[in-house]
């Protein structure tokens, strides 16, 4: 399964992901320069987190306008997998990939921390190694996570569980206290209608072997691996 | 012509600086101070080979498709 890991100017978390699929999952990886037209016959793309324009005008307000986005939209549109990681997230949620828009964090401070979030769905091709109620241990380092939808919205990814991850205590509780940035019901990641684009503000690449104190963001992508390879 | 646009998060939308910096003014004794929405301001120079009307349309389509997200920001605008 060949991933290909868009490149744009101000992305830094580019590497941590080839690194991962290349390394740790062990599967072909190319990066994707954002001024390209083409996605190189990949067969999942992850979009990195950093900050792409410098977050300039709003995180993600410029990238969606690189032209390889343009390909993007159709990869997904064709039923292609695309996972969006903290900016990657907010570029798919500029880019009307995915439903909703991100705030500055409650505290209004960057946010830099491991924390617990559970699996609210193992109905998507990047949940399907993981069971329903799961809990993992993943960092999130960001200053806009704070996720808004309006109120209709919000009901439609409940009503649909496109809520894919909670932010949660240890127990898998889901608290005002758990919440690290103020994000509506504790939103740590939703994926689409057709669920195969999902976006998630934690970095499964900073957790992805136990030298990093957690490997439990690997299983998202062998649980993208396995349902390549089961379809 | 010019446009002066203003962004601002939607009244719906919780925005906290705005609400840190209402509580600043709060506490410097500026008591009169209701509420504080932070925003966006944007000068755009529109050249002068536009009518009123077409500067009008340029500057809402500009607003609405790059210089706001809808989902959260509302703007508005003084052509000059």
């Amino acid at each position: 399964m060949k991933f290909g890991v868009i490149n744009f100017p101000g992305s830094n978390c580019e590497h941590d992901v080839y690194h991962m699929v290349s390394k740790v999952l062990g599967e072909p990886v190319q990066f994707i320069w954002h001024q390209s037209g083409s996605l190189a016959d990949c067969d999942a793309i992850v979009v990195p987190g950093g900050f792409a324009y410098g977050d300039y005008l709003r995180t993600g307000a410029i990238a969606r306008f690189s032209p390889v986005m343009e390909s993007v939209r159709k990869f997904a549109a064709g039923g292609g997998l695309v996972i969006g990681i903290c900016n990657g997230f907010q570029i798919l949620l500029e880019a009307g990939l995915l439903p909703g828009a991100m705030l500055k964090n409650k505290g209004l401070k960057y946010v830099c921390q491991f924390l617990h979030i559970r699996v609210e769905s193992d109905q998507t091709p990047y949940t399907s190694s993981l069971r329903k109620g799961e809990i993992l241990y993943i960092p999130i380092g960001h200053m806009e996570g704070n996720y808004f939808a309006d109120s209709r919205t919000l009901q439609e990814l409940e009503a649909n569980g496109q809520v894919i991850f909670r932010y949660c205590t240890v127990v898998g509780e889901i608290t005002e206290a758990s919440n690290p940035n103020g994000s509506l019901h504790n939103i740590a990641g939703i994926c689409n209608a057709g669920r195969n684009v999902l976006g998630m503000m934690p970095h499964p690449e900073r957790a992805s072997e136990p030298l990093l104190g957690s490997d439990d963001g690997i299983r998202i992508f062998e649980s993208m691996v396995r349902s390549f390879v089961h379809s | 012509m010019k446009a002066k646009v203003f962004v601002s998060l939607k009244t719906s939308v919780l925005d906290p600086q705005g609400k840190t910096i209402h509580n600043s003014l709060r506490t410097l004794g500026y008591s009169s101070v209701q509420d504080v929405r932070q925003g966006k301001f944007f000068l755009i120079d529109l050249g002068s080979g536009l009518s009123r009307d077409a500067a009008q349309q340029e500057v809402e389509k500009m607003a609405r498709s790059v210089l706001t997200n809808p989902v959260i920001e509302e703007f508005s605008y003084v052509l000059e």
